[in-house]
Formats: C-alpha cells, structure tokens, sequence
C-alpha cells in the first residue's frame, strides 16, 4: 500500500515536471542551469561571470582537472569506505593509543 | 566488497566533466553582498571546525567517516547528471547525507572544503561567491536536511524514507537558497520577490527530478551503513541502540 502511494507520488511528480519544460525550455542541449539560470538572469540584470583566480577552463585542462578530481575524490571515498567496514582496520590503534 | 569499491572509483571518473548548477560563479554577485554572505558563513564555519575536533577525538571511525563524506560530498557536487525531461545538466548536493551522518554544523565545514577546492582549481563557483555557495548549499542544504531527517525519526518513520525525504529538502532548500542570493544580489529594482519566483521556477524542471535523486542516494548511503556498520551510527546518534538489537 505505501509503495503504491509512493509510486503515484513519483508519477504525478514526473508528470509535472515533464510539463514545465514547456514553460522554460533551455536553449542550448545539456547545458548546466548556471548558464541557462544563474547565468541567463545574471546578464539580464547587468552582471556578468569572471574568469576564475585560477582559470583552468582552457580547452582540455579543464577535463583533466575534473578527471583528476574524480579520481582522487574516488579513491578517498573508497579507501575511507574499507577503513569503516574492514574489521582490522578498525581494530588498529591510533597513533596515540600505542604504548 | 571488492566490486563495491570499484564502483565507488570508477563512477567519479567515467561521469567526471565540466559541471555548473547552484554555484554562483566568479563575479555575479556585488561586492557588498559577495561580503554579506561571507560574514554570515563565518560563525557557521568557525563553530563546525569546532565541533569537527571535539568528535574526532570522542570517536575512532570519526575521521574515515568524515574523509568518505567529504569525498562524496565534494565529487557529488560537481558532477553532472543529464535530466532528459528539462534537456539540462545538474547536481545533486550531498549535503543531507553529511548533516545525517556529522551533524548540520560539521556537515557546513565539508561542504566549504568541496566549494573551496571546485572554487579553486575548476573553475566552479567563485572565490568571491564562496560565502553565498557555502550558505545555500552547505548552511541552508545542511540544517533542512538535518531537521527533517530528525523530525521524520520523531515521527518513527524508517531510516531509508526519512533519508530519502532529507535528501529531497536538502536539494531542494539549497536551491531556493540561492535563488533568494541571486535576486538579492543582482535584482537592481526589480522587486526581489519577481525575481526569485522567477528563478526559482526556472531551477525546477532541472532540480525536482535531481532532488528525488538525492534523496534516493541519501536513503542508500544511510541504510548501506545501517547494514554495514550500525555501530557507527549509534556513536553518531542517528539511531538509538535499541534499534539494532531489534
């Protein structure tokens, strides 16, 4: 019964938000809603965005840069996740616990 | 176990791209307001360091537990996911499922690592707007889906539909959050409350759909760790230990 309330909620919810496209459509396919919003009411209204202190959005680097992100975030997320749920490793003393 | 961690690695880096969502970028934002924000984050940001010490010191899982929230958060809030019913790119925050697990105030401390770091080196965000991201999405983000999460709790309902309804408001709130910077911020005189509906019916085709998203990864993660570790979330009082004997 709460599965079934649940799956009419995400309908009607999907069903929605299949309509309001119709009202704000993006323009350019994929693009990220800081353009087509932040950016989009932001010229609208006399602002406009800077380069970054560090510009790293030329050509390639900026992929590079988010591949490099992706993987060390990845392997912090996975190292901590084994350090949590492996036994052993939980059963280490920290640095401070040693006699 | 083996393939679970292969997963975790390999999601970041075959979804990995450029990505720009609720982060107000470099500039947008007028000095005084730029400065507003900052002053605000301030005493959030001092009192989660605070708090961050304390408890690393109460509890020995404490820091893996903060270095895999944090590394979730911060890959999670910079990668793109496709909404093909809006024909956009977004986000999801994280932030609910760091407020559950640390805490709403220690919860804003890794969402200002993660904004800091894209702000830094991928051109995410701004050094600038640092305190307007930090308030929507780690402050705002953070303290509803803290509230909600504990309110559903008080009203018994289970770990994963309570996650999940956090998820969806954290997303949500940190969404209309900035939306209320951005109309403050920029609006000129435009009345506020003209600009902001009207931004923040521009964010929902994008974010109603991410928003279920996030609260179906919050859910996950917290009934992954129920099942795993349900120790760990008794120190971190998400549950009450007679819970797990039950």
């Amino acid at each position: 019964m709460k599965n079934r309330r649940l799956m009419i909620l995400g309908m009607i919810l999907l069903l929605i938000n299949c309509c309001l496209p119709l009202v704000t459509a993006a323009e350019e396919k994929w693009a990220g809603v800081d353009d087509t919003v932040v950016g989009k009411y932001a010229k609208e209204h006399g602002r406009e965005k800077r380069v970054s202190f560090i510009n790293t959005d030329q050509g390639d680097l900026l992929l590079f840069v988010f591949l490099l992100a992706g993987v060390l975030g990845g392997f912090t997320a996975g190292y901590s996740w084994c350090l949590l749920v492996n036994k052993e490793a939980r059963l280490l003393p920290t640095p401070k616990q040693k006699p | 176990m083996k393939s679970f961690l292969v997963v975790i690695f390999l999601i970041p880096i075959v979804c990995a791209a450029p990505a720009h969502a609720m982060h107000i970028s470099e500039g947008i934002l007028p000095f005084n307001w730029a400065l507003f924000w900052y002053l605000v984050m301030i005493p959030f940001l001092a009192l989660g360091i605070r708090k961050l010490r304390a408890s690393a010191k109460e509890e020995i899982s404490f820091k893996p537990l903060v270095g895999l929230i944090t590394a979730v958060v911060f890959v999670i809030s910079c990668m793109p996911i496709p909404v093909p019913t809006a024909g956009t790119c977004s986000h999801p925050c994280g932030t609910a499922i760091s407020a559950i697990l640390l805490g709403p105030w220690i919860s804003v401390v890794v969402a200002a690592v993660a904004l800091l770091i894209q702000a830094l080196f991928l051109s995410h965000g701004g050094i600038t707007t640092l305190g307007a991201n930090v308030m929507s999405m780690g402050i705002m983000g953070s303290f509803a889906g803290y509230f909600v999460f504990r309110l559903l709790r008080r009203m018994r309902l289970n770990l994963g539909v309570a996650g999940f309804f956090a998820g969806i408001v954290a997303d949500w709130v940190t969404y209309a959050s900035t939306s209320a910077e951005l109309a403050s911020g920029i609006r000129g005189t435009t009345p506020f409350f003209e600009l902001f509906w009207q931004i923040l019916l521009s964010f929902i085709p994008t974010q109603l759909p991410l928003g279920i998203l996030e609260g179906a990864i919050t859910s996950g993660m917290i009934v992954l760790l129920y099942k795993k570790r349900p120790d760990l979330l008794v120190s971190m009082r998400v549950i009450k230990a007679e819970e797990v004997e039950a």
